[in-house]
């Protein structure tokens, strides 16, 4: 074949660049407006942690280190932190070791119910927070049970379930038997097969749950308002302080929180990572 | 790949030989699931240090059997003994008997050392790493100890499952389906692999499949399984060239099936006319109860030849080429016969004569003691409907 050499190459109209431009990079301008528009107000919170604030950290007055030097500064700040860790341990421990056990009942053994409890355990899930808030406080009332720090660790206890049973429930149905059956076959019996292997294998998806709950936990403000009585978790300290202005150290936790589920997640990421490579 | 199997290997291979433990026997097994059995009053004795094939379709209750003798599923009546060990309601880890799943079942949170482990591990045995790696030398994997089991193939994955199984010196292995997942020629070479290892080591194995062939090449004796009972059993020739039923003849092979009616005798042979043309069978290969009969020829066992050309044996005239297949080894004729059924018929492509045609009047011969006599009542296409490649994923 011949080459024409001197055939001059045809320009691409500029237009048909320009859209061609905006096709290969749209979807990344897409995802730099998405995160922009989902880290605005975590930035906001973060930079205002710094804010030399004084009573009310509304307005910029100047950088400092104190919040972060001195996070219980504000007071009743660190209490209400406390309280909500308290409760977000106690009410995760609780759900996550109740609700992997209901996980296995309904995924692996055939009971009569099964099907129906299946369905009850979407309950909680489903029903706005702020019944279940309330009813939860009249039932506690009716049974003489004054609100405050075991009623609400109850409450978070019960909406946590659900989520934990869903999410370990997944794990578990994407499990091998076959798996079983092998350890059992290889002289494991019925205990040692779960330790070693059933569990070591839904690990992941009990530790995801239990992640899960005490987010959902420590976040919660609506059930927890009903049933703390006069205790304060950390979510009701800032809203109780926002009518008289949020002090800079509830940024502080705030930053710091977000801090560590970013680290949690990045770590999750990275074993993950291992996971996928040695596969 | 060698096939030679050097002595160091056949050293390994000595060294996790088992102990004796005798022979496995199923009395009256039955299984039902609510009103599906799927194992029908099933008896059977598998001797020691044999390689037992149970051969079936999908759903013939071969599975289930295996299951049971792993202790995995409980028989609803009947008895398993190991010698003389009633083994029929222990618990899988109170057998010495281990299993090479399909698909592997390896543990995918454990390195291939700790797999092969396992078994081990859990009987308590203390220092496992001298067994782990004989056993990992013996399947010829060592440098993957540390691997973990996904980054393995499909073939190392089944030498690996295979290898976990038999460093516990088990008094029976089972293999369900093991070679399922593999492509053809890593099958191939696997199936003589395993047949290797089992006559070296000395274990019993009892291996489970759809696949005839693979069931021929490997096992000493075959139970071909139908609907939870056993059709036949016996050695690979003897299922071959004598079914016992219109099932095995097809399961295995294939089986030209033509109906007759038995005249007489003569001396050790009967004479059987099929659609008015006389042919003559051994006595002690019918097992027909009365006069009427399937007579059975395996399509190889034909000879074609034109009328007009002189030939010997049983001879069946009046036959018309359908069709003609023409695959290298061999040619495949589907001859139409007199009475209207077509026949196959298998010619080697040895003898320098060219192929026969369509349209050729022909005549159909074979050595009497070739054929097989099944009762006149079995259903001729039993059997038939199995497509095994179908059923790679059960």
């Amino acid at each position: 074949m011949n080459k024409q050499k001197d055939a001059t190459i045809p320009t691409i109209p500029f237009n048909a660049l320009v859209s061609r431009w905006f096709g290969r990079n749209l979807i990344r301008i897409y995802a730099v407006l998405g995160f922009t528009y989902l880290f605005i107000p975590v930035l906001y919170t973060f930079a205002f942690s710094f804010n030399d604030s004084g009573k009310s950290n509304l307005v910029w007055k100047g950088f400092t280190l104190d919040n972060w030097k001195n996070p219980c500064g504000a007071p009743e700040v660190c209490t209400a932190l406390g309280n909500s860790i308290k409760i977000g341990l106690l009410a995760t421990i609780f759900s996550t070791i109740l609700g992997t056990m209901i996980a296995f009942a309904i995924g692996r053994y055939a009971f009569k119910g099964r099907s129906s409890s299946n369905l009850l355990i979407f309950l909680p899930m489903a029903t706005p927070e702020i019944v279940l808030g309330a009813s939860l406080l009249s039932l506690f009332l009716v049974f003489h049970i004054n609100p405050g720090f075991w009623p609400t660790v109850i409450a978070h206890v019960m909406f946590c379930i659900s989520f934990v049973v869903v999410t370990v429930k997944a794990r578990i149905a994407s499990l091998d038997p076959r798996l079983e059956q092998a350890a059992m076959d290889l002289y494991a019996n019925e205990f040692e097969t779960f330790r070693r292997v059933t569990l070591p294998l839904v690990a992941p998806g009990i530790a995801g749950a239990a992640l899960l709950a005490f987010s959902l936990s420590f976040d919660d403000f609506i059930i927890t308002n009903f049933n703390s009585g006069t205790l304060k978790t950390f979510p009701e300290f800032v809203y109780t302080s926002a009518a008289r202005g949020i002090p800079a150290q509830a940024n502080v936790i705030g930053s710091a929180m977000f801090i560590l589920a970013l680290l949690i997640v990045i770590a999750a990421q990275f074993v993950g990572r291992r996971v996928k490579v040695s596969k | 790949m060698d096939r030679s199997f050097p002595e160091g290997r056949r050293q390994l291979v000595a060294d996790v030989s088992s102990a004796t433990h005798g022979d496995l026997r199923l009395t009256r097994i039955s299984k039902s699931y609510g009103d599906f059995t799927a194992v029908n009053d099933l008896s059977l004795t598998i001797p020691e240090g044999s390689f037992f094939a149970l051969l079936g379709p999908s759903g013939c209750g071969k599975t289930t059997t295996l299951r049971m003798i792993a202790g995995l599923e409980e028989p609803t009546v009947g008895s398993i003994h190991l010698g003389e060990t009633d083994i029929t309601t222990k618990r899988p880890y109170q057998r010495p008997i281990n299993t090479v799943f399909q698909n592997y079942a390896l543990f995918p949170h454990l390195t291939i050392f700790e797999n092969i482990a396992f078994g081990l591990r859990r009987r308590g045995i203390k220092d496992v790493s001298e067994d782990v790696n004989k056993v990992l030398e013996l399947v010829e994997l060592p440098h993957l100890a540390q691997r973990k089991p996904t980054q393995l193939s499909g073939g190392q994955q089944q030498r690996i499952a295979l290898a976990r199984a038999i460093v516990n010196r088990p008094a029976l292995l089972l293999l369900d389906e093991p070679l399922g997942a593999l492509d053809l020629k890593l099958r191939r070479q696997m199936q003589i692999e395993l047949k290797w290892i089992q006559r070296e080591v000395g274990l019993t194995f009892v291996h489970v499949t759809h696949d005839q062939e693979e069931a021929m090449t490997m096992a000493d004796t075959i139970a071909v399984m139908n609907e939870g009972e056993i059709e036949q059993m016996g050695s690979p020739a003897d299922l071959y060239d004598n079914p016992g039923t219109a099932f095995v003849a097809n399961f295995l092979g294939q089986s030209n099936l033509i109906k007759g009616r038995i005249e007489g005798s003569d001396g050790e042979n009967l004479v059987v006319d099929l659609f008015g043309q006389k042919i003559s069978m051994p006595k002690n290969r019918s097992h027909a109860v009365d006069s009427s009969i399937y007579a059975g020829i395996r399509p190889e066992k034909f000879r074609i030849s034109l009328v007009g050309t002189p030939t010997r044996g049983n001879i069946l005239t009046g036959g018309r080429i359908e069709d003609v297949s023409y695959i290298g080894v061999s040619t495949q004729y589907q001859v139409t016969m007199p009475w209207g059924q077509e026949v196959m018929v298998f010619e080697q492509n040895d003898d320098g004569v060219p192929p026969f045609d369509k349209g050729d009047e022909v005549v159909i011969s074979w050595e009497p003691n070739f054929t097989f006599a099944l009762r006149g009542d079995d259903d001729v296409e039993a059997g038939l409907e199995v497509n095994p490649e179908e059923l790679d994923e059960e």
